[in-house]
């Protein structure tokens, strides 16, 4: 940029600067200092005369650098920045020196030293100017569509709020069907409203939606590119019948002769080997299951092939894969049940009668295996006395350290449960502490406690007996009474702890987002920004991030929306002006900084023979690992390069001149 | 004492063409010396790692002189010295005054005392580098001056094992060279064993890689590195994978010994801290 031309400007912020040292001095002292050409001072440097006197300055003294001497970069950095913008100089030919919180409002007591000090500063500020360059933005512009993985009410809110402001949505279920847990659930907290009667219509306007495409029985696989332009590669699953043949009448699912255990009834009920997860599926279109169908194994029936009246049915369908371009990501994948096998002591899995909470949602369902009846699953009878053990290995070390968040008010839905169904049953809560803390959540509490034959014991039950009837027989200590009491159970229902979906570490990678000490996503910021991640464009929706209720998961995949919808209306994204920059002639591809970058914005390429790292100017957050790491001092940082930083702290160690 | 200065003294300043000095400076002559060769020679090529960066003498660094001459010449276990005697600069002879070259306070490297215009780098250099910057003076084809000869980028680039390395490598476990059996075929780094690679000059062909040994960093820093061993320190630190602090300190306890002397084998006078502060400035 030819002949450096600094001018320096010492703000005396009112009292607060001017008040302890003398700034014309400082202006004096810097204008004697290595080119610079206009030292001055003024009262309130921020004030728009102080603006306009910089402004001015750089047109009429033909400045190339500016620095400005007031109060922190953190107050008034992008004004100043804003100053050289309008005459016509690039933003970060600014340099600003803080010598109010750093001076004279720690120094006060001593001002001539605080002059000094304030000095030294302008010194190393003018010396660090000298290595200034013009930093440029990149600019990309954004695919306005997003893609929403997972189709829970997490994934359906969020799709939908998206499409509702003109966003194309892909919404990719891994599932037949969308709808997540929420359709599983027979009733919900604390309203007790029926859950699929206020989810169904919402699955429903997803189908239906113009803005949106569904891709169920389907799996993302790979994610490349970068906020506001992402490529995203889809699995879909073979299904074997012809989806945009079928028109969902269901002939196939209800003749089909081959039964397999219905996972949409946690294993208890029974489906066909052509099926749908439930009767309301969306889309409403079956898949062949090879492992139950007959063709599959044993080469037979084809009954669904024979049944069909459009011809659907395609035995021969193979894995396929398309490719979508998008500019957001909401991850919505839910959560799922932590194996309850692993808690031995309780005997799930070896006992008939003990079940999880989500097994008892299935059997109050008038869709699940019973029909809506609570029953022995040893014996089919109705249960007289029932144990609903909370935490089932949520707050445990051995287990899972975190609360499980809907536990507690799952637990008092279920007495209500066993009490609609059978109203003279005895109902034990063996808990840990009830945490009924959503909007109604403490008066539905209170009201399930104060019923007949419902006991609220503080304490986890020890191991767990079954006696020859199939019956439960187990000792817990009551802490509230501080008694030890046997208790004899039809049927233990456990509210189990809550993990991530099995699958979710390898999608985690793809999109290269961080995961909390549970393996959730995690958040930018725990309060400030918690639908959003450390890779811009990727936002997260409901219990992916966390356990959630609906209500809290409802409002969290809408503010995800929400910014998803304001990332993706802006049209196009920034780099980050300190950004990481490569000598590729210097650069030996040692891969150092990429295995250092936690962004994943560094990828070393194949180039004329050499290895050479190169930069994705999106993913790049400006964090400077790299240039830090960098051992040949090919990486540097925009506005921070070795030679910006070396020269400022000479001239510190070097003292003012 | 050394006829050979008188005779280089009665030389025409600026009348050798090249002179390839080689050691770093440890003596008052030595400071004499190069000084002279200095003025006489119209190039001067720093030879060699103790002349480039003050090399292996320039540990020394990390003790005063005292603790070097007490240790030199009265505690290392093959010296026998019953009556203690230690050199003194100068001594009352029968025949007179007898002086000896002073040992200076910090081993420095050559352009520490004179003016240098090029480096050949390596502990010892290699061929290749030897001839590449014979060539050069010979044929009149001068790189700017301050030049070391070598590559511009760092070993990484010219060694066979860099495209072994994986996408993010991130040490769980430190190694010495002679604590595990090298694969061979793959970046030793990657193997938890610290190569100082990516933080040295390449030019030498990557010999000692070839050969089952890690770079110890003889060819020194980059261009653009001021401190070869804090480099090394930091990009070693920020690969370093453990949680536990304490883990973390025994590993590199056990695995890491003598810090000072792997990272700044060959550049200790060449860093920005020298040597050991024992108070006072040089
Ligand atoms: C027994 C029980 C009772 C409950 N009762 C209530 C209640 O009464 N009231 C209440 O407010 N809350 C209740 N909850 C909590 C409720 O289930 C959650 O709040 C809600 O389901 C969270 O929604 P989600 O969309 O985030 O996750 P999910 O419902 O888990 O949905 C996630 C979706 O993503 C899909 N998916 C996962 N991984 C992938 C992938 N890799 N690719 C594509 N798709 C994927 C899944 O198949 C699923 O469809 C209860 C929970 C339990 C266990």
């Amino acid at each position: 940029m030819g002949e450096v031309r600094i001018g320096v400007y010492i703000c005396h912020c009112g009292k607060n600067i001017g008040g302890v040292i003398n700034p014309s001095r400082v202006a004096e002292f810097a204008s004697k200092l290595p080119n610079v050409v206009v030292a001055r001072d003024y009262m309130y440097m921020c004030s728009s005369p102080g603006q306009m006197l910089i402004e001015e300055d750089i047109k009429r003294h033909n400045l190339n650098r500016v620095i400005v001497a007031a109060c922190s970069p953190r107050m008034h950095e992008p004004t100043f920045q804003g100053v050289l913008k309008k005459a016509g100089l690039n933003p970060w030919l600014l340099e600003m020196v803080n010598i109010r919180e750093h001076v004279t409002w720690v120094h006060e007591d001593v001002p001539d030293k605080a002059e000094e000090k304030a000095k030294e500063l302008v010194y190393a500020a003018v010396m660090r100017a000298q290595h200034l360059y013009e930093i440029t933005i990149h600019r990309l512009p954004v695919v306005k569509s997003a893609l929403v993985i997972g189709g829970g009410i997490a994934g359906i809110r969020a799709a939908l709020d998206l499409a509702n402001a003109g966003i194309k949505v892909y919404l990719v279920e891994k599932k037949q069907s969308i709808g997540g847990k929420m359709a599983q659930l027979d009733k919900t907290f604390p309203t007790l409203d029926c859950s699929k009667c206020i989810l169904t219509p919402l699955m429903v306007d997803v189908a239906r939606h113009p803005n949106i495409t569904i891709y169920a029985y389907s799996e993302v696989v790979d994610v490349s590119g970068s906020a506001g332009d992402f490529k995203v590669k889809v699995r879909l699953k073979p299904t074997y019948v012809d989806w945009s043949k079928c028109t969902g009448c269901g002939y196939c699912t209800e003749r089909c002769p081959a039964r397999a255990p219905r996972e949409f009834d946690e294993g208890l009920g029974t489906r066909k080997a052509i099926y749908f997860d439930f009767p309301q599926a969306v889309p409403r279109r079956p898949v062949i299951d090879p492992k139950y169908c007959l063709w599959f194994t044993k080469g037979i029936c084809r009954a669904c092939e024979k049944l069909c009246p459009v011809g659907a049915i395609d035995f021969n369908q193979k894995d396929r894969y398309i490719e979508l371009n998008v500019g957001a990501i909401i991850v919505a994948t839910g959560y799922e049940l932590y194996d309850m096998t692993k808690l031995r002591e309780y005997g799930y899995g070896k006992y008939k009668n003990v079940i999880t909470g989500l097994q008892l949602e299935r059997l109050s369902d008038a869709d699940g295996p019973t029909k809506g009846k609570i029953v022995r699953l040893s014996d089919g009878k109705e249960p007289e006395t029932v144990a609903i053990v909370l935490c089932a290995g949520s707050r445990d070390e051995k287990h899972v350290r975190y609360c499980c968040r809907f536990g507690c008010a799952a637990a008092i839905k279920h007495i209500y449960y066993v009490k609609h169904s059978v109203p003279e049953a005895k109902v034990f809560v063996l808990y840990t502490d009830i945490r009924a803390f959503g909007k109604g959540y403490e008066e539905f509490y209170q009201r399930l406690r104060g019923m007949d034959d419902v006991y609220f014991i503080r304490g986890r039950p020890a191991e767990i007996f079954e006696a020859k009837d199939g019956s439960l027989i187990f000792d817990v200590f009551d802490s509230n009474t501080g008694q030890l009491l046997s208790i004899k159970a039809d049927l233990v229902v456990l509210e189990s702890a809550v993990v991530p979906p099995k699958d979710w570490e390898s999608l985690r990678r793809m999109l290269k987002i961080s995961c909390d000490p549970g393996g959730f996503a995690l958040e930018l910021h725990p309060k400030l920004r918690p639908f959003e991640t450390t890779a811009d464009g990727i936002f997260l929706a409901g219990a992916i991030q966390g356990p959630k209720d609906i209500p809290d998961t409802v409002a969290h995949a809408a503010a995800a929306a929400a910014a998803a919808i304001g990332f993706l209306s802006k049209g196009e994204v920034e780099s980050t002006p300190y950004l990481a920059v490569v000598n590729e002639d210097l650069c030996s591809g040692c891969g150092l900084c990429a295995s250092v970058c936690p962004f994943d914005a560094i990828e070393i390429k194949e180039e004329g023979g050499r290895r050479i790292a190169k930069v994705n100017v999106i993913r790049c957050k400006g964090c400077g690992a790299c240039a830090a790491t960098c051992p040949s001092g090919a990486m540097q940082q925009n506005y921070f390069t070795d030679t910006q930083i070396v020269s400022e702290v000479s001239a510190l160690a070097g003292g003012a001149k | 004492m050394d006829f050979k200065k008188s005779d280089v003294e009665k030389m025409k300043d600026n009348s050798i063409d090249v002179a390839f000095i080689n050691g770093g400076i440890r003596l008052s002559e030595h400071e004499e010396m190069v000084r002279l060769l200095r003025r006489k020679s119209k190039v001067v090529v720093a030879f060699g790692s103790c002349a480039h960066l003050g090399g292996i003498p320039g540990l020394a660094n990390l003790y005063s002189t005292s603790e070097l001459i007490t240790y030199a010449f009265r505690e290392a276990p093959t010296v026998v010295n019953p009556d203690g005697v230690t050199p003194t600069a100068s001594y009352k002879a029968p025949e007179g005054e007898l002086e000896l070259p002073r040992i200076l306070k910090y081993v420095k490297p050559l352009d520490d005392v004179i003016d240098v215009d090029y480096y050949i780098p390596g502990c010892a250099p290699t061929p290749n580098i030897i001839k590449k910057a014979l060539d050069d003076i010979l044929s009149g084809n001068l790189p700017p001056k301050g030049t070391v000869f070598g590559s511009s980028r760092a070993l990484c680039d010219e060694c066979e094992l860099n495209k072994t390395k994986p996408e993010k490598i991130l040490l769980k476990d430190l190694k010495r060279v002679h604590q595990v059996k090298l694969d061979l075929s793959k970046c030793y780094l990657a193997q938890g064993v610290l190569c100082l690679g990516p933080v040295t000059r390449g030019g030498c062909g990557a010999l000692c890689i070839k050969g089952g040994m890690p770079c110890t960093g003889c060819f020194g820093p980059l261009d653009n590195v001021k401190d070869f061993g804090a480099r090394a320190l930091s990009f070693i630190a920020s690969i370093i994978d453990y949680d536990d602090e304490k883990l973390a300190e025994r590993i590199i306890e056990e695995y890491l010994p003598d810090p000072a002397g792997w990272f700044y084998r060959y550049s200790l006078p060449r860093s920005l801290v020298k040597g050991r502060y024992s108070g006072g400035g040089k």
